[in-house]
């Protein structure tokens, strides 16, 4: 069975890049414009992995992540965020609502695969 | 796809054949649309006579040449008999006015044949080749010499 | 089309809508309009576009961001005070911005000489320095840095990797290339965090398992007892031989996200490794030791990170600024309406199709009429057809049209532009920005607005000292408005300048050789002058609205989309052009008009009214030509039917309709015709492709019994009937 990604990110070009890169390998992709869109998609989706972008309207992806991890079924799903930002200290932050991992965009395809791969099996 | 393998093989052509009076034309059917009954036309203002007008192809508006009338004849006059047969030049679509659509056939390229120095000079431009078959002769036609859009300027 | 050209494509169209909303936001800021959601907004387009521009290495477009972005995130924390300067600044960085998005999507060579100077600026703003022109992306650790592509392959995970145990990763490198099979000797103990954050051991497992042979062992529990393999209680500890032709790196991969989760530990073992890893563990070590972790020990978390986790948000969140008076009341948050994006072509091709749908219903309903007596139900059911076919196509009309909002936000550029250039101080107002208009009327709106917009501050103001002399404020205003007014939409454009000089206008029109010297023209006339092809109001052709491009190019383009442009001046208080247009190019209000069988359409925007011809109003004039006398004027009268070759002249014009038609120009002519039908909207069927342009015709439609009629074009109809030279047409 193909696994779903929900992929949360504000900019559009950034969705479409990371459908592309998903869908090409092979994952069931479905896309939030941020986090409070992201919320509500998670029981349409039922993702098995979600990558975040942390700058975003309204729930950015800080909050969103601690959202997502304070619902039952989502405690152990790996959350990957995917952001131009780099500071330790957004990641620290990351880490502690509940992250998996951190990819600095620009995002290299192969990459975001085989760790999305590697999380989720 | 048929159609394509057979014409690869021998070079030939698929040609829909129509009657206008007591002559035989034909136009390729890569060119042709569809064939549908002569239904009343809008005229054109401004408009060369051969042209009988505007009717409504399915929403598009499709000019209607009077064949007849393009070859210098006399204007036909349409009834319910009558048939159009829609075609393609590049991008724009015309309908011709023709009597009837006889049939379908398959012409190699042997069947083509040059369009002799008897015809006079506008005619031969109309005709692109001749068709020889049995006893019958099928006037080719270069559709694009029947009509093209035409600019501002021109009209 | 290639994906990544789609996304290419994506991403200037986005940042287009980016680039608007930034312009928007810092506009509000400027006026003071703005709440604190604003500058996140306006951060995020900065933020947004420097993502996609890092995306497709877009260099110049990522550095400027870049340090655009900075700044605003000095705005942002509070620490930068949004002033009159700084926001002057911000916004022509946002023009700069602009600029530069627009040089990579014409696929143009960025000019980057205004960008270094405005970076240089803003880094004085923001007291970071500035990054150095075109050069190698920065290698700065403490932000962002624009990572080509190629370096993210080495983008740390979450940091500090504690995995590094000294090994020289060149000597893994030379290793790799004779990829002896090496064995390692792995040590790997997961903390409560680990699961926490979605990591999985036996997933772990899986990717070694794919670098080699894998031999596993799992101690510190008992394995028996399945309460032990909670994942809230992780005192597992597994044991793992990997026999692979990976070198460390590969297994360090492996661990990426988890490494701060877990003691681990990488050997090798045998000596076919490198030398290395001098403190590496003894087997039966502690596990904590293993791995530094700077910030806290893992089982179970320390009451003072769960208070950090509670505690509000710091600084960096974008959600959450700095605390502020309305923090009591509840946000406005306010969900944006949700979108989808659509290829044009398949709207047009929709519109198409209700266009037949609406055409299909009518015959459908003519032919149950023709057909004898109907039966209430189905009159009803035809009745609520109508009704519903009406509806579909509102709305799908409604899908092509768009806001004006954007539309004018460029306008303010605009306005910065001119008066910067003209040394004026002016305000653009704005008003109606909601306002939706059929997208193609939209985009060909922009040049002619952009030339509206400069000749109202270039010769429309007066200069600050004129302004002052005349006791007015020494800051202009241009305002831009837009409507909707009676199926259309008017927009405005509005100085509160000097008003035309009529004396200078008529005096250039004659000696320009436009109109006579003796002349006599109303004030209405002269305004219209301006709109008159070579007339130029400029002493000196000044470098904004001049270039020879004059107010009747700005006519013709507003005339190819339906419009009409009007000017209303008043001296001392200001000029104001209106430009009226119709809603959409796919529909028009018709009247349907009978020439003998023929039914022909004339738009109804052209006719002023309608009424029979009676006795006495007619006068001949020339070789065959008449004119009506309508209430004191003469206009000339057309016979449609001949002027389209349907018929002859008719010579007995009684009982005859008569349109009057008033031209874009403002000349009134009488049409003739037999009747009229109907007043309906009819579908613009295009004539160009299939046929070609014909005079005295705009467009075809299709009626409601099927067949076509044409639209005429009133004005060129007009034109055509030239009249007999002399008296009659000019003053109207």
């Amino acid at each position: 069975m193909k696994k779903t990604i929900l992929a949360v990110d504000d900019s559009r070009t950034m969705r479409e890049m990371i459908r592309a890169a998903l869908e090409s390998a092979d994952f069931e992709v479905a896309l939030a414009e941020d986090g409070e869109d992201g919320l509500s998609a998670l029981e349409r989706t039922e993702p098995d992995g979600i990558v975040t972008d942390i700058n975003m309207p309204r729930l950015d992806g800080f909050g969103f992540i601690e959202k997502v991890r304070e619902q039952e079924a989502y405690r152990t799903t790996p959350i990957l965020v995917l952001s131009t930002e780099s500071g330790p200290e957004l990641k620290q932050r990351a880490r502690e609502g509940g992250a998996t991992g951190w990819i600095v965009k620009p995002f290299d395809r192969d990459k975001l695969v085989s760790v999305l791969d590697r999380l989720i099996g | 796809m048929e159609l394509d393998e057979r014409q690869k093989s021998d070079g030939g052509k698929e040609i829909v054949s129509f009657r206008l009076g007591e002559e035989e034309f034909g136009v390729e059917i890569m060119s042709v649309r569809e064939i549908r009954g002569w239904s009343k036309a809008t005229p054109l203002p401004h408009s060369p006579p051969y042209v009988r007008g505007v009717i409504n192809l399915r929403g598009a508006v499709l000019p209607v040449i009077d064949l007849n009338q393009r070859f210098g004849e006399a204007p036909s006059d349409p009834s319910s008999r009558h048939v159009v047969i829609v075609v393609q030049v590049e991008n724009a679509q015309f309908g011709l006015l023709v009597d009837a659509v006889s049939d379908i056939l398959h012409v190699t390229q042997e069947d083509l044949q040059d369009t002799p120095d008897v015809a006079t000079g506008e005619t031969r431009a109309f005709i692109r080749h001749l068709v020889a078959l049995d006893d019958r002769m099928i006037r080719l036609i270069a559709l694009e010499s029947i009509f093209t859009p035409m600019t501002a300027e021109a009209a | 089309m290639d994906p990544m050209e789609e996304i290419r494509q994506t991403f200037f169209t986005e940042c287009e809508e980016l680039l608007e909303a930034l312009e928007a936001g810092l506009l509000s800021i400027h006026d003071g309009t703005h709440d604190e959601e604003t500058v996140n907004v306006v951060f995020r387009a900065v933020h947004s576009i420097k993502g996609g521009a890092g995306a497709f290495e877009l260099d110049a477009l990522v550095r400027f961001a870049h340090g655009f972005e900075t700044t605003l995130d000095e705005v942002r924390s509070g620490r930068l005070e949004p002033g009159e300067d700084v926001v002057a600044t911000l916004l022509r960085s946002a023009d700069v911005l602009s600029d530069l998005f627009a040089a990579y999507r014409d696929g143009a060579v960025p000019a980057e000489d205004t960008a270094q100077s405005l970076l240089v600026e803003l880094s004085t703003l923001s007291g970071a320095p500035a990054p150095a022109p075109a050069a190698a992306p920065p290698a700065d650790d403490g932000g962002f840095a624009p990572v080509p592509l190629a370096l993210d392959l080495e983008a740390p995970a979450f940091e500090p990797v504690p995995l590094d145990l000294g090994g020289g990763d060149d000597a893994d490198a030379a290793d790799e290339a004779a990829s002896p099979l090496r064995h390692y000797a792995i040590r790997f103990r997961p903390k409560k965090d680990l699961y926490r954050r979605g990591g999985e051991p036996t997933l772990l497992l899986r990717a070694l398992d794919a670098l080699g042979e894998l031999d596993v062992a799992v101690t510190g529990i008992d394995a028996a007892d399945p309460a032990a393999l909670d994942p809230e209680e992780p005192c597992a500890e597994w044991l793992i031989g990997l026999k692979t032709a990976a070198d460390r790196a590969d297994i360090e991969e492996v661990f990426e996200f988890v490494s701060d989760d877990s003691d681990l530990s990488i050997e090798a073992l045998l000596g076919l490794e490198e030398p290395q890893a001098p403190q590496a563990p003894q087997a039966q070590e502690a596990p904590a030791s293993a791995a530094p972790a700077p910030e806290r020990e893992a089982v179970p978390p320390p009451a003072e990170a769960q208070a950090e986790q509670a505690a509000p948000e710091p600084e960096a969140a974008s959600a959450s600024p700095a605390p502020s008076q309305s923090e009591g009341q509840s946000k406005p948050v306010v969900a944006p309406k949700a979108t989808v994006r659509v290829d044009l072509d398949r709207v047009d091709r929709l519109i198409n199709l209700v266009g037949e749908l609406v055409i299909n219903q009518a015959m459908l309903t003519q032919c149950v009429e023709d057909s004898g007596p109907m039966n209430r139900e189905v009159a009803t059911g035809l009745e609520e057809f109508h009704q519903l076919t009406r509806e579909i196509q509102e709305s799908v009309m409604a899908i092509r049209t768009q806001p004006v909002k954007p539309l004018l936000q460029r306008m303010s550029r605009i306005v910065r532009e001119s008066a910067s250039a003209t040394g004026k101080s002016v305000r653009l107002r704005t008003e109606g920005e909601a306002t939706e208009i059929d997208k193609t009327v939209l985009e060909r709106l922009a040049d002619p607005l952009t030339h509206m917009i400069r000749n109202a501050v270039d010769h429309g103001l007066e200069s600050p000292e004129k302004r002052l002399e005349a006791g007015k404020s020494e800051e202009g205003t241009v305002r831009l408005t837009a409507a909707h007014r009676s199926g259309r939409v008017v927009i405005e454009v509005a100085d509160d300048g000097a008003g035309i000089n009529r004396e200078r206008v008529r005096q250039i029109a004659v000696d320009k050789g436009l109109i006579a010297a003796d002349a006599q023209l109303t004030e209405n006339e002269i305004d219209n002058l301006l709109f008159m092809p070579g007339f130029s109001t400029a002493k000196e052709v000044s470098n904004l609205s001049g270039r020879g491009v004059g107010m009747d190019v700005v006519k013709k383009a507003i005339q190819a989309l339906g419009g009409r442009i009007a000017i209303t001046s008043s001296p001392g208080r200001g000029t104001t052009f209106s430009i009226s247009l119709p809603l959409t190019l796919a529909v028009l209000d018709g009247m349907l008009v009978r020439i003998d069988d023929h039914t022909v359409v004339l738009p109804l925007t052209a006719i002023i009214e309608t009424f029979k011809l009676q006795g006495g109003e007619l006068h001949r004039l020339g070789q065959g030509g008449h004119v009506l006398s309508v209430r004191g004027e003469f206009v000339p009268l057309v016979d449609i039917g001949s002027e389209l070759g349907f018929r002859d002249r008719v010579e007995d014009y009684e009982e005859a309709v008569i349109l009057l038609i008033q031209t874009e120009e403002g000349v009134r002519a009488a049409f003739v015709a037999d009747g009229i039908d109907d007043q309906q909207q009819v579908v613009i069927k295009g004539l160009e492709d299939n046929y070609g342009t014909i005079e005295g015709v705009a467009a075809a439609t299709i009626l409601g019994d099927g067949r076509i009629a044409l639209i005429l074009d009133a004005d060129n109809l007009v034109e055509r009937a030239a009249l007999p030279p002399g008296e009659t047409s000019a003053a109207a």
